[in-house]
């Protein structure tokens, strides 16, 4: 009879995930519950661990690109950016400006297909069941746009260092001006469902309210300090690619809670809309690639002429190009936040190392302090704030 | 940046052991003893402000004396700048933990532990982070193989998942595309020993 007092029955733990539909992928949380309210978040990961730091050691600069579309599945291109940014400040390699605006047009694809993700699954974490039917209709389209231009709707492998891929094939161009007309459209009618809707902003108005401070101390980055009213975006504070010339606004949020985080949201895909057009606009004719045959493979028309052109294919295609020695950091605003790759080359064909610095990282780092007070409920409300990705969390 | 770089000198005095400027990006070598109170230094100073630890990594070169090096970067979201601060330190040696400064230090630390077996000082919570539960080894060290060491399939008869040896159908297969011009490894290393033709 006294053991029984002793133990207090409001106090348990309990399992969420791995397989559980709010968790985002793979995600186990041992949550220690006080009745209803959260105590203690120790967030198990790893479950989504590949090892690509290791694969990209093995394998060529060339290689490592696509391990990068399978970090953040959600918006491949803009990790890959970040990849080949690197080895170009390593090669002191020129991009050519038409790429530069073809790079930039798809990291905003990529922001755009992220954000739509992140606003609509979210909202239906906290019960919404119609904005994923209505945001997925225009992540399609956009992944055509990625599937026109590198063939592949996901794992583009488009960037390279030096440039893109290949060109935009001649239609895609006008096709991507119509679908910037309609765009906004579709963002206003996902807003008319959550924006002004009671129970969305009863299920994110002041939870898991982030100060600016803290903020800072836990490593955020992206909409994480934005949301918290701290202006910060690389695009525009350490611009890299023609970002410097492009009109755009940064929304800030007031408050720092999940309501905040995804206006912030909601504002940045209009802001892309922006740039993308901008850059539609202003994107000259051009090579889209260096001209270095060193780095760059080879058209194909040329090596059935050219006998040069064949065996820097074949070089490049084995052996792979080489990276003098030294050690750099490169990053860019992705999505999530901002994303760097610290690469470290010794001379050779292949990566010394290479630390993929995930933003979803310190932002999953930070779920017991987040929570610790909430209700359960509010659990996956924050978690879905979060734009957490398991791609990039466990690499 | 050649401004910042000797602020941080003069300011730190002997807890550093240099500083570089490369690729537009500035490194300091560190003293391991005085980690904590550099990254203090670097956080509180005014000129440097460096308040958000953006990322925190281990890396291996066994060839020398102390093989790891623990790799900081830091960015000053006030004053737009960043820096990188490298400490070395190997198997045995521990380095003194950041999560008293950064609470964020604590996973970064918990991944490079898991993956280099680096031991972080005084770390609230040293439990491996990304590897599998039980898990052997340190994968991101330069002498861990690719394929590892164990492989995991459901059992039908034992009704449970079960770890055995790494089985290779096919052999493991690391080609060497160094140009034959300068000299594939294995070539050098025969013709160093003499044994090359």
């Amino acid at each position: 009879m006294t053991d029984m007092t002793q133990i207090d029955d409001r106090k348990f733990t309990i399992n969420f995930g791995p397989q559980h539909p709010a968790a985002h992928g793979v995600l186990r949380l041992v949550l220690e519950l006080e009745g209803e309210v959260v105590e203690r978040v120790d967030p198990h990961i790893g479950l989504l661990h590949r090892g690509t730091e290791k694969l990209i050691e093995h394998k060529t600069y060339m290689q490592a690109i696509p391990y990068f579309d399978r970090l953040d599945y959600v918006a491949p291109m803009n990790q890959e950016h970040a990849f080949c940014m690197a080895v170009e400040k390593l090669m002191d390699i020129e991009v050519p400006r038409r790429a530069q605006f073809i790079r930039v047009i798809y990291s905003e694809i990529g922001r755009i297909l992220s954000h739509l993700l992140n606003i609509t699954t979210q909202a239906m974490d906290v019960g919404a069941l119609t904005p994923p039917v209505w945001g997925f209709e225009e992540r399609e389209k956009l992944m055509v746009f990625y599937e026109r231009a590198s063939g592949s709707r996901m794992h583009a492998a488009y960037f390279r260092v030096g440039g893109v891929r290949q060109d935009l094939p001649p239609d895609l161009v006008s096709d991507l001006i119509d679908w910037c007309d309609q765009f906004p459209q579709k963002v206003k009618d996902i807003e008319t469902l959550l924006t002004g809707n009671r129970i969305f902003k009863q299920r994110n108005v002041d939870i898991g309210v982030v100060s600016k401070q803290d903020a800072l101390e836990w490593g955020f980055s992206g909409v994480m300090v934005r949301g918290s009213g701290m202006p910060w975006d690389l695009r525009r504070s350490q611009p890299y690619e023609v970002y410097d010339e492009l009109e755009f606004k940064i929304p800030l949020g007031k408050n720092g809670d999940n309501y905040d985080r995804y206006l912030c949201r909601v504002e940045e895909m209009y802001e892309s809309v922006k740039i993308m057009q901008q850059c539609l606009k202003m994107m000259p004719e051009g090579p889209v690639l260096t001209e270095d045959n060193k780095v760059v493979p080879p058209r194909r028309e040329e090596m059935k002429q050219s006998m040069e052109a064949l065996i820097h294919h074949f070089k490049l295609y084995t052996e792979g190009f080489h990276v003098p020695e030294g050690e750099c950091y490169a990053a860019v605003e992705a999505p999530k936040g901002e994303f760097g790759v610290y690469l470290v080359a010794d001379g050779t064909n292949k990566p010394y190392r290479c630390k993929v610095r995930a933003p979803g990282f310190p932002h999953l780092a930070a779920m017991d302090y987040l929570n610790r007070g909430h209700m359960l409920a509010d659990v996956s409300a924050i978690l879905g704030s979060l734009d957490i990705v398991f791609g990039e969390i466990d690499r | 940046m050649e401004d910042l770089k000797q602020h941080i000198l003069d300011g730190l005095g002997a807890a550093v052991n240099g500083a570089e400027i490369a690729f537009g990006e500035l490194t300091i070598q560190a003293r391991r003893e005085e980690i904590v109170k550099t990254i203090t230094f670097l956080r509180d100073d005014p000129i440097c402000r460096f308040t958000t630890l953006i990322d925190l990594c281990g890396s291996d070169y066994p060839e020398r004396e102390q093989r790891f090096e623990v790799v900081y970067h830091m960015l000053s979201m006030h004053l737009n700048h960043r820096v990188r601060i490298k400490i070395s330190t190997d198997e045995d040696t521990a380095v003194p933990t950041l999560s008293g400064l950064f609470p964020n230090a604590n996973w970064y630390e918990r991944e490079a532990f898991d993956m280099y077996g680096i031991i972080f000082d005084e770390h609230p919570d040293l439990r491996r982070l990304l590897t599998d539960y039980n898990f052997e080894g340190y994968p991101l060290r330069k002498d861990f193989p690719l394929t590892g060491f164990v492989e995991v399939r459901y059992d039908e008869e034992r009704k449970e998942v079960i770890y055995e040896p790494v089985t290779l159908p096919q052999e493991f297969r690391d080609f060497d595309f160094m140009s034959p011009w300068e000299g594939a490894k294995y070539v050098q290393d025969a013709e160093e020993k003499g044994e090359g033709t």
